[in-house]
């Protein structure tokens, strides 16, 4: 019954590679994707637009903006000459953020006198705004600590673990490994089983005497072997093109790939079982990718999120892998730590095929 | 072109069943917005409060024990005492620490001491990179609110201090602008998505050849496949911003006629977009994937949504220049916490404009009224 | 006015001169001149791939001619598509309808589109349910019909508005003799009230009724003109072989060996042939066909010009015939009952698609399920090829229920689906490994298969090309071979030549024929009353219950009077159907 198998994972792969279009619908998106997300996907707050308005004209002052300009964040500089064209500026989205400089800046900081500047952010986007604030206190809290005399009772000592620069492109990649190959690996498994009901070929598996249980089998292992190939190209860019430090073995990434796409295939033949064309089985498998996507973590940490979210985020395989595959490239992860988050892989697996396979027994009658 | 007001309407109300008779269109145009609404408002909190802090007190002095209280006293940080550094560092590998403060044996002694030798080390999860910066200005806070109350009647610290004032939205809450953005993925879905789907589904089935061979003109194919979507979008919008206002409180602070037309040119770049590739491609499968790939993608990546466009290499930025979302989002997030702030949403409408003039021009001239080509 | 204009009241309705198609490099039509005349049905006949699509297409102004003009009602079809669409009823082969939408609300889309309104609108519907008798379906969405009433719903959507010209592709596919004949009488009404109508089909007893028909092939026009003057130069080239003892099949193999021989068919118990030329005859001896065999003239039809126009039909010897085995059953079967219905009946919700019908099926025989659209054919077909559960009563396949029994007893069974289910986007060649795969065949005894089946149905030139792109009749070959691959003893074909051209239908049943003769046993389900001659024997259903049941000479026989001395297989089919509308009406 090996080579029945084999040949379902042939056809079906040969269906996938036949033409060049759909070769090209496998390998132009995670190459597109590749190319832009790691540059365009980041919290960090760069090229950013600093207004000042400079009421003191005091050499304290002038050096404190010539050092908030030196900074990455804030390359361009802005001077303006009234709170009224601060206000236009935020307004106008021209700067995320306008300080205001009080006319006896540098009178009282030679004093030794306390001192307080303004701050206005546009909290449209409070996110980057906040991050931008913080750099530009950070240049603040340095500037006066070297002024003041006084030395602090205790150093504040920094150390940033596995990501020293705390490169975002390190962050990325990792969970692009695991949000590319999502996609990839849902469309072909939910869609394929479609495509075969709708055109009449489904039946002819049923009169063959593969039983039910095989012909999921086929469906389910090119997914998980396209999620393989699109998961390895996307990691090996990472390490090779983008530099990210790779500090697990391959065996674990291999493996937890294949857990990994058990849990999606899973999934995906659920939403094909409930599908009765690949109209359905498409938007079906967006609905579960969408949310999927956002609740796992990569765009923002799981445990910020209230509870109910929380547990949703627990059956979300994406939340699980992401967090083995940045501990495989960052963290050293063995298999005992990645063991915590690939149990509930194969959890989930187990429980969405055996769904998959009652629907489908029910479905095929 | 002519058109017939009674052709149309039959197309219209073909089209229109089908939408309601489809589970997955209702899915993807009514259920899975206020989903994604309610996801992205709640479950999206960049903001990092009560970060899971690990501390490390191998110091039982006085001065140790202030700064942890310090720490434990932070309405920002939930922490954890341990001795083990050891087992620290692998709750911080484990992820189920964002960060580990370190005061080692020496510590109060060294701060007697004086002369700046003693130190308070940090470790945060650099695989976490924004709630490492997170952590580390939690801390930094608690540490000099820990120095200023070791200097009793000082009532504020010497030196240079910067107060913030966020406009638009003091409390900065994500919510507030993360709805607005994730209502332009909303509509890039039932604008480019669904209809990515619609005109191959009719060459897939046949439908189009029959359709072709009657009296219908371009006109009317291309307008009932327009009109429904544009319906369905706008209805799904209604519902957004009921639910973004009344339900989870965002404000919106601009006028709902600029809204509806800042809406109306948005969902005509994209309606333009996934019929173009329904029509070209012929093909549900690839179109579906083209569209996930050129409007669903860009929608949430390169909008200016969640990830600053500014922080962009240039070369993104100009591909970002392309993607119509981006006005959108800048329109939204404008409209729903500013107002009508007419610099910054002319810009945005006259590019809207410009883009579904574009998109549903190129989809008018790529409907062809045969069936090689046009 | 344009000139041109005004010559739509001529007789000639459509003018095609020197048309000539290419797609992509590839000719599909070549220099093709014609007359299409107003008040005739003209039919449009030819193999697959003649070109008889495109032709359509052009016409329709779906597709722009290479070279040539073409001229429908005195209007160019591409630059003046508008005007004359508002005049043209195109019916395409696979006539799109709304799947999600009731069978009234299509009606009111195409309606809509082709302007038909008011009291028109209402009388136009009650003509065309009443006709499709789909009025009890009004309500019920056109994806839940059977493929003969998609069909039937698809020509009335086409009608509506009572075009000048129609253009229909292949409008019988898959529908039944009865609804085939009605609508025959209603198009010929239509064009007797001056329509003009082109009629493509694979049918040729129903091309057979044109006024004038066009044949084609490969792309050229063969013969344009009466049917009958076509049917006239065949005149005593075709003879009926009676009072066969022995081996029908085998005699009729002999017959198609004899270079005096172009074609034949089995006709009931007897073997229908043409000659190569008139008066010149095969030896009768050597047919073997029993001492009180005769030959005798019979009337020449369409079908019979067609095929000596082609030159000939394929023979009667299948290659399948030396490289399939002797189909053997598994022991403890009952040869008498390979294949047995016993009360079998299936309900859904309350409708009642099969009605307690009971059969059982010899080793070695062809069992045909013939009936109208809807009339539980198909259900009772799935049921006993396992596709559909059983409601009650029993589905027996060699002593086993296929929708329980293990894979073992799917193995043994060969199955042909009416769409030829291929992977449309795989090659032959992949299709061919696919189905070997699947049947337990790998290493050297599945390229062994796959080359036989290659050798058998001379599939080599197209073992690179997709199979969704193959013409009709190489997919149906396909199919076939693919069914065949693990040598199954059973073999379920559901209407398995569905709009296929006649000569790849004789082929095919040469292949079942020779496997018959093998001792494989075939049950089919079909609408082509020629092909229910091919069958040991027939059950009739109608409304979910067997009607009837016999050998089609025992069928033709209970309907025969005085009025009707020797009716058809169809003759019999309709009679049989409506002696059950008088009964049920009576009770």
């Amino acid at each position: 019954m090996w080579q029945r198998l084999f040949t379902l994972i042939r056809k079906e792969m040969q269906a996938l590679l036949r033409s060049p279009q759909s070769r090209r619908l496998l390998i132009a998106p995670v190459l597109l994707q590749l190319l832009l997300f790691p540059f365009a996907a980041t919290l960090e707050v760069k090229n950013s637009t600093l207004a000042v308005f400079n009421q003191d004209g005091g050499a304290a002052s002038i050096e404190l903006v010539q050092r908030l300009a030196a900074t990455q964040a804030f390359p361009q500089v802005l001077m303006l000459h009234s709170q009224q064209e601060m206000q236009q500026v935020i307004d106008r989205q021209q700067a995320l953020l306008a300080i205001s400089l009080p006319q006896d800046l540098s009178r009282k900081l030679a004093a030794g006198q306390s001192v307080a500047a303004q701050a206005i952010i546009d909290g449209r986007r409070s996110n980057s705004a906040q991050i931008a604030y913080g750099y530009a206190l950070q240049v603040i809290q340095q500037f006066a600590a070297e002024r003041s005399h006084q030395l602090p009772p205790a150093k504040l000592v920094v150390q940033n673990l596995y990501n020293p620069n705390l490169e975002y492109r390190w962050f990325v990649l990792p969970s692009l490994v695991a949000i590319i190959t999502t996609i990839g690996c849902l469309m072909v498994t939910a869609l394929s089983l479609a495509r075969e009901r709708e055109e009449g070929t489904f039946e002819q598996l049923l009169v063959s005497p593969l039983t039910p249980g095989y012909i999921m089998a086929g469906k389910a292992l090119p997914g998980m072997l396209v999620a393989l190939v699109q998961g390895c190209i996307i990691a090996a860019a990472a390490v090779w093109v983008y530099h990210v430090p790779f500090s697990g073995t391959v065996g674990l990434l291999i493996v937890s790939m294949l857990c990994y796409g058990l849990s999606l295939v899973g999934f995906g033949l659920l939403i094909s079982a409930l599908s009765s064309n690949q109209q359905q089985a498409f938007l079906g498998s967006f609905a579960f990718m969408s949310p999927a996507v956002i609740l796992s973590g990569y765009m923002a940490p799981v445990e910020n999120m209230p509870l109910p979210l929380r547990l949703v985020s627990a059956v979300d395989p994406l939340s699980h892998f992401i967090i083995i595959v940045k501990g495989i490239f960052l963290k050293g992860y063995g298999f005992a730590e990645a063991w915590p988050q690939l149990w509930p892989l194969l959890a989930i697996a187990a429980s969405t095929l055996a769904l998959a396979y009652l629907m489908f027994l029910r479905r095929s009658h | 072109m002519s058109l017939s007001l009674r052709r149309l309407a039959a197309l219209c109300r073909k089209e229109s069943y089908q939408i309601v008779r489809d589970p997955s269109s209702i899915l993807i145009a009514f259920v899975l917005p206020v989903l994604l609404l309610f996801i992205y408002g709640y479950g999206i909190n960049l903001d990092a409060n009560r970060v899971r802090l690990g501390i490390v007190q191998q110091d039982g002095g006085v001065e140790a024990s202030r700064f942890v209280q310090t720490l434990q006293a932070s309405p920002y940080i939930a922490a954890s005492l341990s001795n083990s550094e050891t087992a620290m560092r692998q709750q911080l590998q484990l992820g189920s620490v964002r960060g580990v403060v370190i005061l080692r044996s020496d510590f109060s002694a060294k701060v007697r001491q004086g002369q700046g030798v003693a130190a308070i080390q940090l470790l945060t999860d650099g695989a976490e990179p924004n709630t490492a910066n997170f952590v580390a200005s939690y801390v930094q806070g608690v540490w000099q609110l820990w120095q200023a109350q070791r200097l009793p009647g000082q009532a504020e610290p010497a030196g240079l201090t910067l107060q913030a004032r966020y406009w638009f939205n003091p409390t900065t809450v994500s919510r507030n602008y993360l709805v607005p953005g994730s209502i332009s993925v909303i509509m890039t879905i039932i604008g480019a998505l669904l209809t990515s789907l619609v005109v191959a589904r009719e060459w897939e089935r046949g439908t189009m050849e029959a359709l072709l061979s009657t009296p219908v003109t371009r006109a009317e194919l291309l307008l009932s496949k327009i009109i429904p979507y544009y319906l369905l979008g706008m209805a799904a919008m209604a519902m957004c911003v009921l639910v973004a206002t009344l339900v989870m409180g965002v404000p919106l602070r601009g006028s709902l006629w600029v809204l509806f037309l800042v809406t109306s040119l948005f969902l005509g770049s994209a309606l333009g977009l996934g019929l173009l590739l329904s029509t070209t491609t012929r093909n549900q499968f690839i179109a579906a994937q083209f569209a996930l790939t050129a409007a669903f993608l860009p929608a949430i990546m390169l909008s200016g949504f969640v990830f600053e466009i500014r922080s962009m290499p240039l070369a993104v930025q100009a591909v970002t220049y392309l993607i119509p979302a981006r006005y959108f989002v800048s329109a939204l997030q404008t409209l729903f916490q500013a107002g009508e702030i007419w610099p910054v949403l002319l810009i945005n409408l006259l590019f809207l404009l410009l883009s579904a003039a574009f998109w549903l021009g190129l989809t008018a001239w790529r409907t062809p009224r045969r069936l090689d080509g046009n | 006015m344009n000139p041109a204009m005004t010559a739509s009241t001529d007789a000639i309705a459509i003018r095609l001169q020197a048309v000539s198609h290419a797609f992509a490099g590839r000719p599909a039509l070549c220099e093709l001149s014609a007359d299409i005349r107003r008040g005739v049905i003209t039919g449009l006949v030819g193999p697959d791939g003649a070109g008889k699509t495109t032709l359509m297409r052009l016409m329709a102004g779906l597709l722009k001619a290479s070279a040539g003009s073409i001229c429908v009602e005195g209007l160019d079809p591409v630059s003046a598509g508008d005007t004359l669409r508002l005049q043209l009823g195109y019916m395409p082969q696979k006539f799109g309808l709304y799947e999600d939408l009731t069978v009234l609300e299509n009606l009111r889309l195409y309606a809509d589109l082709r302007g038909v309104t008011g009291q028109a609108r209402a009388d136009s519907f009650e003509r065309l349910l009443a006709f499709t008798d789909l009025a009890r379906f009004t309500d019920r969405l056109a994806g839940k019909l059977s493929g003969g009433m998609k069909q039937k719903l698809g020509l009335a959507c086409t009608l509506l508005g009572s075009p000048r010209i129609l253009l229909l592709d292949e409008p019988c596919v898959g529908v039944d003799p009865i609804s085939r004949r009605e609508l025959w009488r209603m198009v010929s009404s239509l064009a007797d009230g001056g329509m003009a109508v082109l009629w493509s089909t694979s049918y040729l007893d129903e091309a057979e009724l044109c006024g004038e028909v066009l044949l084609m092939h490969e792309g050229r026009l063969q013969y344009s003109g009466s049917p009958q003057a076509l049917m006239d130069s065949m005149q005593g080239r075709s003879l009926l072989l009676q009072d066969i003892v022995g081996n029908r099949r085998q005699v009729l193999q002999r017959a198609l060996r004899s270079p005096a021989v172009i074609d034949g068919a089995l006709q009931g118990h007897a073997v229908r042939l043409v000659l190569r030329e008139a008066g010149v005859l095969p030896d009768l001896a050597s047919l073997q066909a029993g001492p009180d065999a005769s030959l005798q003239r019979v009337k020449p039809r369409l079908e019979d010009a067609f095929i000596d126009l082609l030159g000939g039909g394929p023979g009667g010897d299948s290659p399948l015939t030396e490289h399939m085995p002797a189909a053997r059953l598994p022991d403890g079967v009952d040869a008498e009952a390979v294949i047995v219905a016993e009360q079998l009946t299936r309900r859904f919700g309350d409708f009642v698609a099969t009605d307690h019908v009971d059969f059982r099926i010899r080793r070695g025989e062809i069992f045909g399920l013939l009936g109208p659209n809807g009339a539980g054919k198909s259900t009772t077909f799935k049921m006993m090829c396992g596709l559909l559960p059983v409601s009650s009563g029993e589905a027996r396949v060699m002593g086993l229920d296929l929708k329980k029994s293990a894979s073992q007893a799917r193995q043994q069974i060969g199955y042909m689906a009416q769409k030829f289910a291929l992977y449309g986007n795989l090659s032959v060649a992949q299709n061919l490994g696919f189905f070997a795969g699947i049947y337990g065949l790998s290493g050297a005894s599945q390229r062994a298969a796959v080359a036989d089946m290659v050798r058998v149905f001379g599939l080599q030139p197209f073992l690179a090309m997709n199979a969704g792109e193959l013409p009709l009749g190489f997919k149906q070959r396909l199919a076939l071979s693919c069914a065949l691959m693990h040598q199954p003893p059973l073999l379920f074909l559901d209407e398995p030549t569905s709009g296929v051209d006649p000569v790849s239908r004789r082929e095919f049943w040469s292949h079942i024929n020779g496997l018959v003769d093998k001792g494989v046993t075939v049950m089919v389900t079909t609408h082509f009353m020629d092909e229910a001659e091919y069958c040991d024997r027939i059950g009739l259903v109608y409304r979910g219950r067997m009607i009837a049941a016999g050998t089609p000479d025992a069928l033709k026989a209970m309907v025969a009077s005085a009025e009707l001395p020797d009716p058809s297989m169809e003759d019999a089919f309709i009679a049989l159907v409506e002696r059950d509308d008088r009964q049920r009406e009576a009770t």
